[in-house]
């Protein structure tokens, strides 16, 4: 490895740059970290965290699927999280609905379904009888490997989504805050709902590809996660959680590229230490009252 | 039926899974009204404010809400359902939430620095969080706030769109003695200065009770309207009912009524 960190900051990253892989990983790494933080505020506040974590893994045996049939990966993933979200769109709400309008009752039919996809994927991987790297880097993520292609394909769904978010979302915290009201004034709760679960699906099958299928969080969550306990303004949240997951990606990148241990590792352990910080800061500015 | 009323019945029914919920129902609230919805537990006073908003559609007779069908102004109806409180962990405004009654129902999303528009809302969501007098906390996250605090606002949120009628779903149920009178207090201050007339669901009469104009006692087989002292009255909700109840009253003019009948839905 030529590569060395050095205390040149211009030099660092003309290193970091040096390479297309590297580049496309930047560039796949920002377009799902702008994503994943907007979408993933919502799921925050939605408190549809485990449909999120279901979606991702929904997506490996969309992709290990795809690479065992000789398919694009990126479609694959795309495939699978889109149709599960709208699978789990259309499970009928059981009894009443939580007071945030999210589908908690709904989540032991969600885990049943979210084990069956794990295995479903075990299989595909098996059935390739492929390398067992590319086992570790569906889950994982791996920081080479993406092409300008899927730099394409996630800039195009990325844009859709936030395109998208931008219409659904006033009356999708409406829904989130206060569904009943909502209901009342108009909002079809129901149809946002199931629109926010397609959005999330994209999220959690873009980030997938930068971040591994178990990793996902790394992005969709915990940026998010550390934003609301920073701030309770809706609009500052979002810009919040979106600014922290790029941060941390290319941080999180930058420095699995200097290392010998993988991104994944990287970008969620940055998460991580924002998360706990912004805890910190919520204890005691809640403690000071 | 006079161009004032807000809400009229005329022998309604409501049916839900293939049970009459009750029937025979004549109601008129006229504009600016203090009207309690009062009945036993599961005789269908949410019911009631639903068919009102046009979420369930009689099946029998004629319901008017603002001189149109139900559900067809609903632009002009502020509405609170019945609830549990924000939890804890609910990071959004109490402002945020009182603004989604302003333009929550919209597609897309504020631009920032909107402009006129934009400062109009913040005025008016400063408006009315200052006349349900929350403009202490507004501000922190509703999640933080009192059972009190959280009721205040969401009456600050059915009222920033300057509605005509306020539905309230048993909004003293969660609260504890002193922050129902402050809230009774609130909703007939409300009433009364913006003119707006109040449906509000109750279990206890008792904290409303000096500042009704009507209430509406539901039964399965109909209703009767008119003032508390005409309507709770042992003979009247003995003849409602058709089964013996008594109305009792304590040295503080508490009213208590003994022996009526629970209707259990059955699901």
């Amino acid at each position: 490895m030529a590569v060395h960190l050095s205390w040149d900051l211009g030099w660092d990253v003309r290193q970091l740059l040096a390479f297309p892989f590297m580049v496309n990983a930047l560039r796949a790494g920002t377009i799902v970290a702008v994503v994943a933080g907007a979408i993933g505020y919502f799921m925050v506040l939605r408190r549809e965290s485990f449909a999120g974590h279901t979606l991702a893994l929904i997506g490996f045996p969309g992709a290990a699927g795809a690479t065992w049939l000789g398919i694009n990966e990126s479609a694959g993933f795309f495939g699978f999280c889109v149709a599960g979200a709208l699978v789990i769109a259309a499970l009928p709400a059981q009894g009443r609905a939580n007071p945030l309008g999210g589908y908690g009752e709904r989540s032991a039919v969600i885990g049943t379904v979210q084990a069956f996809a794990l295995a479903c994927g075990l299989l595909f991987v098996t059935l390739y009888h492929g390398l067992l790297s590319g086992l570790n880097d569906l889950l994982f993520g791996t920081i080479i490997g993406i092409t300008s292609r899927q730099v394409v394909t996630l800039l195009v769904a990325g844009v859709a989504a936030l395109a998208v978010l931008a219409v659904i979302a006033r009356p999708l915290l409406f829904a989130t805050v206060d569904a009943d009201v909502a209901r009342a004034r108009g909002v079809r709760v129901r149809l946002v709902g199931a629109a926010f679960l397609v959005l999330l699906g994209v999220a959690a099958a873009g980030t997938s590809q930068v971040t591994g299928t178990l990793l996902v969080f790394a992005l969709l969550v915990a940026p998010a996660a550390t934003a609301v306990r920073i701030t309770a303004r809706p609009v500052a949240g979002v810009v919040l959680s979106v600014v922290i997951a790029v941060v941390v990606t290319w941080l999180g990148e930058g420095v699995a590229y200097f290392s010998p241990y993988p991104i994944g590792f990287w970008v969620t352990t940055f998460a991580f230490g924002f998360f706990l910080l912004a805890g910190g800061y919520r204890a005691l500015a809640d403690r000071r009252g | 039926m006079s161009r004032a009323d807000v809400v009229t019945a005329r022998g309604a029914a409501v049916r839900r899974g293939g049970r009459t919920v009750w029937s025979g129902v004549d109601v008129t609230v006229h504009a600016g009204e203090f009207v309690a919805v009062l009945g036993p537990n599961g005789v269908g006073k949410s019911t009631f404010l639903q068919v009102v908003l046009g979420l369930v559609a009689p099946a029998d007779g004629e319901v008017r809400v603002l001189g149109g069908a139900p559900g067809s102004a609903n632009r002009r109806i502020g509405y609170l359902p019945q609830r549990h409180a924000f939890d804890a962990g609910t990071r959004v405004r109490g402002v945020d939430v009182v603004r989604l009654g302003w333009d929550g129902d919209r597609w897309g999303v504020p631009l920032p620095f909107g402009g006129a528009r934009a400062k109009a809302a913040r005025e008016r969501v400063d408006e009315v969080v200052e006349l349900v007098g929350a403009g202490d906390y507004a501000h922190r996250p509703i999640g933080r706030l009192s059972g009190g605090e959280q009721q205040r606002l969401l009456i600050a949120q059915a009222l920033v769109r300057r509605p005509d009628l306020l539905l309230l779903d048993e909004p003293l149920d969660s609260l504890d003695v002193t922050n129902q009178a402050s809230v009774s207090a609130l909703i007939q201050h409300v009433c009364r200065s913006q003119g707006v007339a109040v449906l509000l669901v109750a279990h206890d009469v008792n904290p409303i009770l000096p500042y009704l104009d009507q209430v509406l006692y539901l039964a399965p087989t109909g209703a009767i309207m008119g003032p508390p002292a005409d309507v709770i009255t042992a003979d009247t909700l003995t003849m409602l009912y058709g089964t013996p109840i008594d109305v009792l009253h304590d040295r503080t003019g508490r009213l208590v009524v003994v022996g009526q009948p629970d209707t259990h839905e059955h699901h």
